[in-house]
């Protein structure tokens, strides 16, 4: 029969087409969630900003052009004036230019960070979701150490272990802290997709440890940790803050980020306040976009909710 | 020779702090080529454990498996871990109760059937498709290109169930163990089921385990049945022998609480007493004896033996009367 080709290319344009995933039907819940709508905006906002903010920015962030009135005005803090709508900060910088750059160093700490954790954490869990034994056992007891020290005191601890300071170190200190918590959670859905009715199916077919890992618990399992990465971006950006704020973050200013604006401003806070509000309002407005998006998400993708 | 013997199959599962506990108490039956033999009973003897212990899918740790699973001369309990796995989905195939849970979520039904060809008959992913769509054409899904693209939740109860039909018999295994097939399907489509799983087995020549808690399941399928209760068989006959002349009293008993078309007005259904939570342990008599209408003294205190009467196998010291009618008057 004359079947063959036409009938394998007809599949191949379906299987484009017809299929409506899990996912595609969360979407379609999420674009009509106003919550929802309103943390991606806040969020697309901000990845536009920092990824055009080099463009954007009217002066280099780094360059103390009003340093002049910071000296004349015996350590005065350049006011709002004409080109620098924002005034300037403690060395004279062009503040509205270091606003805007520091929100790229800001999404380069939560992603970077964010990432590591979630790969560290994805690494861990599958070992022991998948194999148990005393692979889960080893995983889990240090998951568990790591979990009863409150979180920023660990961060704190493993930057302060880097001979110097640096963005690299900070990014290395939230990630690490978010590695238990990604790993916990992924272990736990593992765990439960192990004994769920589509893997024993699957299993009864003879398919292969591999695949029944791969392709059937962990696709199965990755939701809550979707979820659980929106809400860590929003925790590393604040973490990233609570470092500078110590002097942990990274000393270089002539690139700034958000948190180490933040830090760097503790002593002129009382007669300057805007210098610091400015940055913790965007700190906070772009966390809680993050966290909109991750709870809208995670209802979006629960199972409870599917039609 | 038979394509499937299993033999005094005992499955103990290990509890914490607990006795160890029999769920599968020295069970024997063959099933020949192209047969189809149906097991028996209510929720909670051992159906499914049964089953799994044949695909070797109980757990390595906490579950004890013991005696022997030949099938086609091979003895599956003593088969290395890989070895299983290539046996399984091409040799057994086996299909499940919940369709729906039994479907991965993620993946279109079409990957979901082409993956176990891919498995077992190394196809390529596009003559495993195109072969998918004739699987899913085979079991009466209609318009199987567009239902290849779909996934799970998409599908009615039905229709997964006949996928998941399609996926088990890919692979034209000799021995097809279904697990209450249609148990979580409304009725109407559980005759449709029914009807398609006899007319694919009859067709592929391929032998049937028919696992139920519903003997009018057994009644349209079945060439022979085993009674199982507490994890033992209790009676095993041929089909209408067993519609015919049930002499266990619990078999008696499950064939007096089905409702039937042929009785007459007003005649009430006769549901087994008690509930499984009544059994005694085996080793100390009858299991059945505290619901047992025939229980004699000696049900509580000896274990009836399993005993062959004329190709019929029964585990009772008091059976029923042939004749006793399976529908009694209940004073209202
Ligand atoms: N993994 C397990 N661990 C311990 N007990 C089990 C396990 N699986 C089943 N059982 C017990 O074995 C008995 C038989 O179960 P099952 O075979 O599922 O019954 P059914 O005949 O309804 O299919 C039940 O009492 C159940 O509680
Ligand atoms: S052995 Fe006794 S208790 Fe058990 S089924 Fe037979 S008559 Fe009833
Ligand atoms: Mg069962």
């Amino acid at each position: 029969m004359a079947l063959g080709v036409t009938k394998k290319e007809k599949i191949d344009d379906l299987a484009e087409s017809a299929g409506v995933s899990l996912a595609a039907s969360a979407w379609k819940r999420l674009r009509r969630s106003p919550v929802f709508l309103i943390g991606a905006g806040i969020t697309a906002v901000f990845v536009v900003l920092s990824i055009l903010s080099p463009w954007l920015a009217p002066h280099d962030p780094g360059d103390p052009m009003l340093i002049t009135q910071v000296i004349k005005a015996r350590n005065e803090i350049p006011a709002p004036q004409p080109g620098h709508p924002l005034g300037g900060d403690l060395q004279g910088r062009d503040f509205l230019s270091r606003m805007l750059v520091g929100s790229q160093q800001t999404l380069i700490v939560g992603v970077g960070a964010t990432l590591i954790g979630l790969t560290g954490g994805l690494i861990l869990g599958t070992l022991a979701g998948a194999i148990g034994g005393w692979v889960d056992s080893v995983v889990m007891r240090l998951v568990d150490v790591m979990l009863s020290l409150p979180a920023l005191l660990l961060a704190f601890s493993i930057a302060a272990m880097f001979a110097r300071p640096s963005q690299f170190s900070v990014i290395i200190a939230i990630s690490i802290v978010q590695i238990p918590v990604f790993a916990r959670l992924l272990r736990g859905s593992m765990l439960a997709q192990r004994g769920s009715d589509h893997v024993l199916a699957a299993t009864s077919l003879g398919v292969k440890r591999g695949a029944i890992i791969f392709r059937h618990m962990l696709p199965n399992s990755l939701g809550p940790v979707i979820v659980q990465s929106t809400l860590v971006l929003a925790t590393a950006i604040i973490e990233a803050a609570a470092l500078s704020f110590l002097g942990l973050g990274n000393p270089n200013d002539r690139v700034p980020e958000w948190g180490q604006m933040l830090g760097d401003v503790q002593k002129v806070f009382d007669t300057h306040p805007h210098l610091a509000v400015w940055p913790a309002v965007c700190i906070i407005i772009v966390a809680l976009g993050f966290t909109l998006m991750g709870e809208t998400l995670r209802e979006a993708l629960d199972p409870k909710n599917r039609r | 020779m038979a394509l499937l013997e299993v033999r005094d199959l005992t499955v103990v599962f290990e509890r914490k702090g607990e006795d160890p506990f029999r769920a599968v108490d020295g069970v024997s039956f063959d099933v020949e080529p192209g047969q189809t033999v149906g097991l028996v009973g209510e929720s909670g003897c051992g159906k499914s454990v049964t089953s799994l212990a044949i695909m070797g899918l109980l757990p390595k740790r906490g579950a004890r498996v013991t005696g022997s699973v030949v099938y086609d001369g091979t003895e599956l309990l003593k088969l290395s871990d890989r070895e299983m796995r290539d046996r399984r989905g091409r040799d057994l195939g086996m299909v499940f109760q919940d369709p729906l849970s039994s479907l991965n979520p993620v993946i279109p039904i079409g990957v979901q059937v082409s993956e176990v060809l891919e498995r077992h008959r190394g196809m390529s992913r596009k003559e495993a498709m195109s072969e998918a769509k004739d699987l899913l054409d085979k079991v009466g899904i209609p318009d199987p290109n567009r239902r290849l693209t779909e996934y799970p939740h998409q599908l009615s109860g039905g229709m997964r169930q006949r996928a998941l039909i399609a996926i088990a018999l890919a692979c034209r295994p000799k021995l097809l163990i279904a697990d209450e097939p249609t148990t979580a399907l409304d009725v109407t489509i559980q005759a449709q089921i029914l009807a398609l799983m006899k007319e694919l087995v009859q067709d592929l020549g391929t032998a049937l385990v028919m696992i139920t808690h519903d003997l009018g399941v057994v009644a349209g399928l079945c060439d022979e049945v085993n009674v199982l209760y507490a994890g033992k068989v209790v009676e095993k006959a041929m089909r209408h022998e067993l519609f015919a002349r049930p002499r266990h009293p619990y078999t008696h008993g499950l064939l007096a609480s089905i409702p039937r078309l042929d009785a007459p007005r007003g005649e009430k259904l006769t549901p087994i007493k008690g509930s499984v939570s009544d059994n005694i342990p085996w080793a100390q008599g009858c299991a059945f004896a505290p619901r047992c209408p025939n229980a004699l003294d000696l049900c509580f205190s000896e274990t009836p033996a399993e005993e062959d009467q004329l190709g019929r196998l029964l585990r009772c010291h008091n059976p029923v009367v042939p004749g006793t009618p399976a529908v009694e008057e209940v004073p209202v």
